[in-house]
């Protein structure tokens, strides 16, 4: 085991969703505007890399993150968490972005940054791609376990219980290597006063795209190879009947059926 | 020119192709040109029949081993596409292991992959994905520019799977190159949980609890009336996260989509991450106390009351039919 685990926790930092979601009329991608959050999908991303660096004895997590204008706010509710420090990638010449691009981005922090593992969760929830993962697993030349639900780190390997179709799998890889966490890995810690107080001063290392060594051509719109050329309303679904149970309904529910023939 | 050959990623499960492969090379299939197969596992001839059958004329084997297929199936089809076996299309389901081999060969091959699709289409040399977002009450058309091979990952049930009445494909074993340790993720063991009756994605009949059934137990009403109606239990992410019930049960954007013919929602509000996963069910009937619950506006049958009523009373109706 290595005296120190270091830890890259990918911590997305998105707008609130409990706000309903809305498409920029000119750029037909998600408006991005307000404060953003971290997203709740990563708290246990972040939660799992505290508990690994504590079993190791040693080591510390570092957050990685790209997001537009110098966001920080998610950052901090990680840092509150326990994280020690945090690399933001945040330039103008990201926007419109895509997974491919965002990977290259996070690859190249991470390089940086020189962890022994990297966590990710399964999928963000605004974007929710879900190949980010094994994107960056690939640009790194390094293994991957996706859709972790149990990990254990001894020397030099991750031991990971994998979630399937039919249950899970038990899987191994060789140290750096990335793996990504689904919901419930862990149960995520609540950020202390003390905490909070504390990731007011703890250091995030601002960089620009040309720092990674990376260059417009890679990222953004020109990067992206894609284009959304319309977005319409699906057909709803038309509500049906609508009952006040009196102590009867179930009869309804029967006849229902019958009508149906499923019984 | 349009599109001349499309792959279609396979997956199996104990020698049985997986539903969305089915899907997959039914919808390749429409699209015109050649269908063809890439598999990763070892049992390529016990397949071969049934991908023929859906469409697949060629079937590349990559024997993987006992790895993650991530990485070795990704060098094994950048490997082709190098030597000139170049299809124009690939499509994915989005599943575990097809997220694996999409996201790796993206990286590897330097090209986008469109994601959650719900819909392709090609006109000419143009390549356009259709995806549902906010909860499916919006849909998006995105294009891929530039050179092929284009990526494209679906969900399931997004296409039905008919059979086109081919024969057997074509196995044509290729090698998997040597990825390093990337390509190293061992499977140790395989666990596989028990369960009876109708798999979620698979069954007619569809019975969902949610945080409304107030407790752990009461989620064997749920499971009652499945069983009565020949049906599977579900549930939204709620208990799930609550860990009332296995991940395998939710449904959901972040679980599995099923299109019953009858879908029962009880005690779940409708969050749109819920209906993305159900809303294509024939029939539902949704039983919910507060009558302003969103699940109400997508019910044909909608029950204002208390499951801990409502159910129960069902369950005894049900039983004295026989
Ligand atoms: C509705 C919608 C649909 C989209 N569809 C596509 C598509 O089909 N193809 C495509 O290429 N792009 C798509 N995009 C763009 C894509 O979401 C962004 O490029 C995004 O930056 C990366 O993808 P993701 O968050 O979806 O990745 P996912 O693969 O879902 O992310 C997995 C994990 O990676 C980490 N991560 C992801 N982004 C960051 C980040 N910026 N900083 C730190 N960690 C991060 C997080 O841990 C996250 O949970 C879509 C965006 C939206 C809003
Ligand atoms: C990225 C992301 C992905 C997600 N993926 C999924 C997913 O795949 N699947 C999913 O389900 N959710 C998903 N969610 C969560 C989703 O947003 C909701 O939180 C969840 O679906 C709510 O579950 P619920 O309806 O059981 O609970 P609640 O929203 O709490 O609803 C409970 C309902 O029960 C009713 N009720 C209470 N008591 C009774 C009673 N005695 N009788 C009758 N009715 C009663 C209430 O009126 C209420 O409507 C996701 C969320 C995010 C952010």
């Amino acid at each position: 085991m290595p005296p120190h685990m270091n830890v890259v926790v990918c911590a997305k930092q998105i707008p609130d969703p409990a706000a309903p979601g809305e498409l920029d009329p000119n750029t037909k991608t998600l408006k991005r505007e307000g404060k953003l959050i971290l997203d709740d999908s990563d708290a246990y991303g972040v939660e799992m890399g505290l508990q690994l660096a504590d079993k190791a004895g040693g080591g510390e997590v570092t957050l990685i993150s790209m997001a537009p204008n110098s966001e920080v706010s998610g950052l901090r509710t990680a840092l509150a968490m326990g994280a020690a420090k945090a690399i933001l990638v945040s330039d103008e010449a990201l926007q419109g972005t895509d997974s491919l691009g965002t990977a290259k981005v996070l690859a190249a922090a991470i390089k940086r940054a020189e962890p022994d593992l990297v966590l990710t969760a399964t999928e963000s929830t605004d974007g929710y791609t879900g190949v980010l993962p094994a994107q960056v697993a690939e640009i790194l030349g390094w293994p991957s376990i996706t859709f972790a639900k149990h990990i254990e780190v001894a020397d030099g390997t991750a031991k990971v219980q994998r979630q399937t179709e039919e249950g899970y799998d038990e899987v191994e890889a060789s140290l750096p290597a990335i793996v990504s966490v689904t919901a419930g890995v862990v149960e995520p810690r609540y950020p202390s006063f003390k905490g909070i107080m504390a990731a007011k001063n703890k250091p995030v290392d601002e960089v620009k795209i040309t720092d990674l060594g990376l260059s417009a051509d890679d990222v953004g719109w020109k990067g992206a190879r894609q284009e959304i050329v319309d977005v319409s309303p699906a057909e709803e679904r038309q509500a049906g009947e609508i009952v006040e149970d009196e102590g009867d309904a179930h009869e309804r529910i029967v006849q229902f059926l019958e009508k149906l023939k499923v019984i | 020119m349009a599109v001349s050959t499309t792959w279609v990623f396979a997956e199996s499960s104990e020698g049985k192709v997986a539903t969305i492969t089915l899907e997959l090379l039914t919808k390749a299939r429409a699209l015109g040109g050649t269908v063809e197969a890439f598999y990763g596992g070892g049992d390529a001839d016990a397949i071969a029949e049934q991908l023929g059958k859906f469409g697949a004329t060629k079937m590349y084997a990559a024997d993987a081993g006992d790895v993650l297929q991530g990485a070795p199936v990704a060098a094994a089809m950048a490997a082709q596409i190098e030597s000139g076996n170049k299809p124009d299309l690939i499509l994915f389901g989005q599943t575990y292991d097809g997220r694996d081999v999409a996201g790796r060969l993206s990286a590897k091959l330097d090209k986008p992959a469109l994601t959650n699709g719900v819909d392709v289409s090609a006109d000419g040399d143009k390549v356009t994905v259709q995806n549902a977002i906010f909860g499916g009450n919006t849909l998006v058309q995105t294009a891929f520019a530039g050179d092929g091979p284009f990526l494209a990952l679906f969900r399931p049930k997004s296409f039905a799977a008919e059979e086109g009445g081919g024969g057997a494909a074509e196995v044509v074993k290729v090698g998997v190159p040597d990825t390093g340790t990337a390509g190293q993720s061992k499977v140790l063991d395989r666990h596989v949980e028990e369960h009876t009756g109708p798999k979620l994605d698979e069954a007619e009949v569809v019975v969902s609890g949610g945080r409304g059934l107030g407790a752990a137990e009461k989620y064997e009403m749920i499971e009652q009336l499945a069983k009565l109606l020949k049906g599977a239990p579900g549930a939204s992410r709620a208990i799930v996260d609550a860990g009332w019930v296995p991940y395998a049960y939710q449904v959901g954007q972040t679980g599995k989509v099923v299109k019953p013919n009858v879908y029962i929602a009880a005690g779940i509000s409708g969050a749109t991450q819920h209906l993305v996963g159900m809303k294509g069910a024939k029939n539902i009937i949704a039983i919910n106390k507060d009558k302003d619950a969103p699940i109400f506006s997508i019910a044909d049958l909608g029950i204002v009351g208390d499951v801990h009523k409502v159910i129960p009373k069902l369950l005894e109706a049900l039983q004295a039919k026989g």
